[in-house]
């Protein structure tokens, strides 16, 4: 099942051998876009908008509506779309696997407000930054409280009044306000770290493991296995090097199943050559005494916008222009990203050892070029000196510090304001802010796969018969899929529901404890047989065959007169026998065993002997084998003995 | 019968270069690769040879592991890999991966530079070696091969040491190199799941101790440094560079902040700052709450500790002073040892554990006149404390350990002899599993109970299921099947299924007996009264009586005939295959005894 509509923060569930598995849950932000940004410092320019009116001319809504440069605007909380949760009873989910940081901020929707009770498996540095994450979120909006909470225009029949694209938001009555800090604690507690490479076994039946993905600092790729099936969840993988370590595409091959998702959505910007244009226009707005704005998330590819900062400003001659990073955890993201040394790129690990920080920007710090704050209060506005270039969020320009800079700055046009996270789409982020004279750059950095890398992937890992690709709405998925031909099934356009099949080959695994007891026997060269009668001890989904109990001694005490007439226990199942019985050799057997008047006839089919004295006939054939005796218990059994001396048994 | 081979090349029943072999499925790996600080001839580094005669190491050994940095745990390594010979993969953890280097870059130093040994390995060597490690994360499951597995658990012992998990198919051992179950001021406590490992490894340096709380240990260390420094006098900490120095360090920084003290704190050699540093960098292996305050304060950027020079000794006044090495065997502390070891107001404070023949084993020992090189006599006025901080597991936490992980024998390596021997009844005692402590070069052999995977074929498993009362997943249920063997594959299939695979016919093979009973009535009215009678003893089965005048039980036919010569003998034809045999036997011998003269 796909919960989330969005390309890059995807929320799959999975069910895969009676467990039921939630792959990401990324919450979709592009909702915010269509509400009024939250300044940090009253800004007359907002608070004056007028409010829009109905065409009839009905003023009803001018509270919650605003008109602002042609568009029109909520005027409330910004409030998220979450991943669909009609679809099945999240309840029931057993487990999340966070691939990184950015798929998890529905984290809290889920654990918190769904009767989710399983466990969340990430990485550590996943779970670290996915905390800093959160806690800017829910800081820069929590820190502006807005009195009003506009519901009105969610009523069906007046959101088809609306223009668009207030008109075509779908489920809106499903959006929902920021979580809060207590739920975010809570939610990170139900977190259990993992390594890479580590196996997880999820109540026997399944055993998972994460990856490096190559895309984020402890970004993951999950192998989701049982013993006779694979399936590989790749999400957000990266086969650049930047920062973190280098993907790991060999644990994927001879995968069943590939779910693919987390492609780039601009697979035409080459992220290097986006990384250049973003240094060059940095570096002239701030030759002409402009100042630079960054809106960008607090960790992920600052930490390389940084890096090539740090080469860059020198050999530009900005060495004398102030950084500012601007986030509630701003210090925090950057201190962190010094110590996961082992989640990082060989390079970066080997300046570990030495020891040295990990990444340069320590270096920024210590020689001041590069600054932090929490926020544009407080001790930045001491230090304050333009031109400068900032750093800040949040990338919708919705909320946080990056507000206010787009109010300061906005107006002139020797200041640019350089976009550089992929997921919201630049001219949608400026809206509420036109007319700007300020100029606007859009270099987005997305080191995701594209669709090249993805036919070049899949060639290396060779997945067998079923790939299944989540969605990839915003570019053209029918050019990859003609190329790829029948390996792919797509899925449908905007459908949310997408089952996977497995073929039932519901095999069971054992586990053999009484290897010591058994008796091969080789039948044919390479092929060895043996009768096994066990006890089957089924715990955990695992199956344990184990010697059977020795059957209890019979109580001395018991008064046991007639043992023989105890009914037998028909339990103990004797086992099928195959072969031939030679005549001659049988014959000298029962010779040697002191039959002294043994008569052969020859039948059709076979042979009978006869023991003559003994009254016993033994029909001998080329499967089966007949005696026929007086009732001598002692002597059938010998018989029986010699006959099955020539059979063997299964 | 497969087994696991257990020897140790050093560390058995002994502390000082750790080495362990252990063969596993057909599997050799090298736990630790260590040096013996008590010794500076050939004795120091494990015996190799033993190892193989002729042959290369590499094609023996299929994977060396590193539990921790300490010189008796990797002093060997570049020695082993470079001048022995082994180019096999080396596995450690990245802290592990990057202190180790220096540490022997260190020790070579002493050794030849300052000794002027020659014959001991270079920097180049120790450079060529580190290139072999494979460095490894906590709980990464390390495909060595196909079929030797490994996995690195925390060891919380010093920064960076890790409990490693050996496996092949089921079969698995645990080395826990050194380990501390108590969480301390910098590090966290070790742990391990219940993994069940076949074999437990485990050290044993303080086996007979068991240690007061951590908190009064703290507070007597302070009152004694506090007094000292009170009274004007110098106090001597021998510690290795890593590990007990920054707890010593965090310990005393907090103190001389709390109480305002003045007296200067050093910490000798460069290394020490580097050690710091390390410490920033790798905070993820630190303890809990190190971790969640290092953004607002980082626990290794100290204030009032600072560089020590060597002129600063002769210094008036009083002072602490961290120096290197621990065990006062070589280098700076040394030094200083001779320096100050004269003045009774002067103290020196062991913080952990001292090998035979150092100078620390010596002086701890009560010895207060020490043969210096040179035949210098040494005489000891200086106060001597021993304070336990050295962060190995005691007496309980090697109990609970062994708790923890559920091994099925328990084997003791990494301490001396009669203190093993006390642990190991003790064990024996609690867990009932069998526990050893070979000796250097003595081979302990444990023999293993492994499980073989095997398939089921889905149709056995419901004809099972079919057969049982109720299927009830919980209960042991009695299985019968065929276990076919055929390229390496184990299948448990129906022994039906088996033969059809084969090709194979099925041999029946039927018994029909003749009883003879005397009964004058008619022949299907015998037929009947058997039929009552079976019916009667034989409430568990399926007795039928056919229209053509045969009985069935279960699959056995009985049909009856009168006896051609007299009429007043019936002759039962009782017949059954070979799978029936028990209940046909049982039958013969019922109807044998003749039928009760009650039914009619």
């Amino acid at each position: 099942y796909c919960l989330s509509g969005h390309p890059t923060l995807p929320c799959n569930v999975l069910k895969f051998k009676s467990t039921t598995i939630m792959l990401d849950c990324g919450l979709d932000m592009t909702s915010t876009l269509n509400f009024l940004p939250l300044p940090l410092v009253q800004s007359p320019r907002l608070s004056k908008l007028p409010g829009w009116v109905l065409k009839d001319g009905s003023t009803f809504l001018d509270k919650e509506l605003k008109e602002c440069s042609g568009h029109v605007f909520v005027d409330s909380v910004p409030e998220f779309c979450l991943p669909e949760t009609e679809l099945l009873d999240l309840s029931t989910v057993d487990v999340i696997l966070i691939s990184n940081y950015h798929c998890m901020m529905a984290l809290p929707y889920i654990t918190e407000y769904t009767g989710f009770t399983g466990t969340v498996y990430a990485t550590e540095p996943t779970v670290q930054i996915g905390r800093l994450l959160m806690e800017e979120l829910v800081n820069s909006i929590e820190r502006v409280p807005k009195a009003q909470s506009a519901s009105m225009w969610k009523n069906k029949e007046v959101q088809r009044l609306l223009p668009a694209p207030l008109k075509d938001a779908v489920e809106v009555s499903m959006w929902r306000k920021c979580y809060t800090m207590p739920e975010v604690n809570a939610a990170l507690s139900k977190i259990q770290l993992v390594g890479y490479s580590q196996k997880i076994e999820l109540f026997g039946a399944v055993q998972v493991t994460p990856l490096s993905s190559g895309y984020a600092l402890g970004s993951s790729n999950w192998i989701i296995q049982s013993h006779y099936e694979k399936v590989s969840y790749v999400s957000g993988s990266s086969l650049l090097t930047t920062h973190p370590q280098p993907m790991d595409q060999a644990s994927l091959k001879n995968s069943d199943v590939l779910i693919l998702t987390g492609l780039t959505q601009i697979p035409t910007a080459n992220p290097d050559g986006m990384v250049g244009e973003f240094c060059s226009n940095l570096a002239m707005t701030v030759r002409n005494g402009g100042n630079v704005l960054v809106p960008c998330y607090p960790s992920g590819v600052i930490y390389d916008l940084l890096e090539c900062l740090y080469q860059y400003i020198d050999s530009a001659g900005l060495s004398n222009v102030p950084f500012y990073f601007i986030s509630p955890v701003a210090n925090s993201s950057l201190e962190f990203s010094q110590i996961f040394a082992e989640w990082l790129c060989h390079n970066k690990q080997t300046k570990v050892y030495l020891p040295e920080p990990p990444f340069p920007h320590a270096e920024l710090i210590q020689t001041n070029k590069l600054k932090h704050y929490p926020s544009i209060h407080g001790d930045f506005s001491n230090d304050f000196k333009q031109p400068c270039v900032v750093f800040t969020g949040h990338p919708s320009l919705r909320f946080g510090d990056v507000v206010h800079f787009m109010e300061l700055w906005g107006k002139s046009s020797l200041n640019t304001v350089i976009f550089t996270e992929p997921d919201f789409s630049y001219l949608d982020a400026l809206a509420p802010y036109q007319p700007l004279a300020m100029k606007c750059v859009y270099c987005p950095i997305d080191t995701r796969l594209n669709f090249i890398q993805v036919s070049k992937l899949l060639k290396e890992v060779q997945p067998l018969p079923q790939l299944h690709s989540l969605p990839w709405t915003h570019s053209s998925p029918s050019m990859f899929l003609l190329s790829e031909g029948p390996r792919t099934a797509p899925s449908p356009g905007a459908g949310l529901r997408h089952i996977l099949s497995f073929s039932p080959a519901d095999q069971n695994f054992l586990l053999l404890q009484l290897a010591d007891s058994l008796v091969p026997l080789e039948i044919k060269p390479g092929i060895s047989l043996a009768t096994v009668s066990a006890v089957l001890h089924t715990k955990d989904n695992k199956h344990v065959l184990q010697l059977p109990p020795k059957p209890p001694q019979p109580p001395a005490s018991k008064k046991r007169k007639r043992v023989s007439d105890d009914v037998p226990e028909c339990k103990a199942l004797k086992p099928l026998l195959s072969g031939s019985i030679p005549v001659d050799q049988f014959v000298q057997t029962l010779e040697k065993h002191g039959f002294s008047d043994v008569k052969v006839e020859d039948t059709a089919k076979g042979h009978i002997v006869l023991l003559q004295e003994a009254e016993t006939l033994i029909q001998l054939e080329e499967d089966s084998t007949h005696i026929i005796c007086d009732n001598d218990e002692p002597l059938r059994v010998k018989l029986r003995d010699l006959v099955l001396k020539f059979l063997q048994k299964f | 019968m497969p087994e696991i081979k257990v020897t140790p090349l050093g560390a058995g029943q002994d502390v000082g270069r750790s080495c362990i072999l252990v063969s596993i499925a057909g599997k050799n790996v090298m736990l630790d690769c260590g040096m013996h600080m008590g010794y500076n001839d050939d004795r120091r580094f494990p015996d190799f040879s033993y190892i193989t005669q002729n042959g290369r190491l590499t094609d023996f050994l299929d994977c060396v592991i590193i539990s921790h940095f300490h010189l008796d745990h990797c002093g060997a390594l570049p020695y082993f890999s470079e001048m022995v010979g082994y180019d096999g993969p080396i596995y450690m953890t990245h802290p592990t991966k990057a202190i180790c280097p220096i540490l022997l870059e260190d020790y070579r130093k002493i050794t030849v530079d300052k000794k002027g040994e020659t014959n001991f390995f270079t920097s180049q060597m120790i450079k060529d070696c580190m290139k072999k490690v494979v460095a490894v994360h906590l709980h990464q499951t390390v495909q060595v091969d196909e079929e030797l597995e490994i996995k690195a658990y925390y060891a919380g012992h010093v920064l960076g040491a890790a409990m490693f998990q050996i496996k092949v198919g089921c079969e698995s051992v645990v080395y826990t190199g050194d380990y501390n179950m108590t969480p301390d001021r910098h590090l966290g406590a070790a742990w391990i799941d219940k993994c069940r490992p076949d074999l437990l490894i485990s050290e044993s340096t303080y086996a007979t101790t068991i240690r007061d709380s951590k908190r009064c240990r703290e507070r007597d260390f302070l009152k004694k440094v506090h007094e000292t420094v009170e009274r004007g006098g110098k106090v001597l900490i021998p510690v290795f560079a890593l590990g007990r120095a920054q707890e010593l360090c965090i310990l005393l920084e907090t103190f001389w902040e709390r109480m305002n003290l003045k007296a200067p704190i050093y910490f000798s050699t460069g290394l020490t700052e580097k050690a710091n540093h390390y410490y920033k960098l790798f905070i993820t292996w630190t303890n809990q709450k190190i971790r969640k305050t290092f953004v607002q304060r980082n626990m290794f950027e100290f204030k009032h500790i600072k560089a020590f020079d060597r002129a600063f000794a002769d210094n008036p006044g009083p002072m602490v002073v961290f120096a290197t090495p621990g065990m006062l065997h070589a280098g700076q502390s040394l030094q200083i040892f001779r320096k100050w070891a004269g003045n009774e107001k002067n103290m020196v404070i062991m913080p952990g554990y001292c090998v035979q023949g150092t100078v620390g084993h010596k002086i701890l020992s009560g010895q207060r006149k020490l043969e210096m090189e040179g035949r210098q006599i040494l005489e000891v006025k200086m106060q001597v404390e021993y304070m336990s901080f050295s962060a190995h597991a005691d007496a309980k936490g090697i109990m609970q350990l062994i708790r923890q992980a559920e091994p099925r024998n328990v084997l003791l390596v990494h301490g001396e002899a009669k203190k093993m021997e006390f642990l190991k009844q003790k064990i024996e005692q609690e867990f009932h599993v069998s526990c050893y402590m070979p000796a250097n070069g003595e081979t302990t052999t444990i023999f293993t109970n492994p499980c073989i995977p095997v398939d089921i074929s889905l149709g056995l498993l419901k004809r099972e299921a079919a057969i049982g009362p109720v299927p009830d997943a919980k209960k042991p249920k009695l299985m019968h099947g065929t276990l076919l063997m055929k390229d390496n594959s184990f299948r448990l299939v129906s022994p039906e299924q088996a033969l059809k695979e084969l090709g194979l016919a099925e041999h029946q093979l039927r018994f029909t007996c003749r009883v003879h009973i005397q009964d004058p009535r008619k022949e299907h009215e015998t037929v009947l009264r058997v039929y009552n009678h079976l019916k009667g003893v034989l409430k568990d089965y399926s007795v039928q009586h056919l229209p053509d005048g045969s009985i069935t039980v279960e699959s056995i036919l009985i049909q009856a005939t009168a006896h051609s010569e007299d009429q007043g003998t019936k002759v039962l034809l009782v017949s059954w295959t070979y799978q029936d045999e028990e209940l046909g036997s049982y039958l013969t011998s019922l109807l044998k005894k003749g039928l009760p003269q009650s039914t009619s």
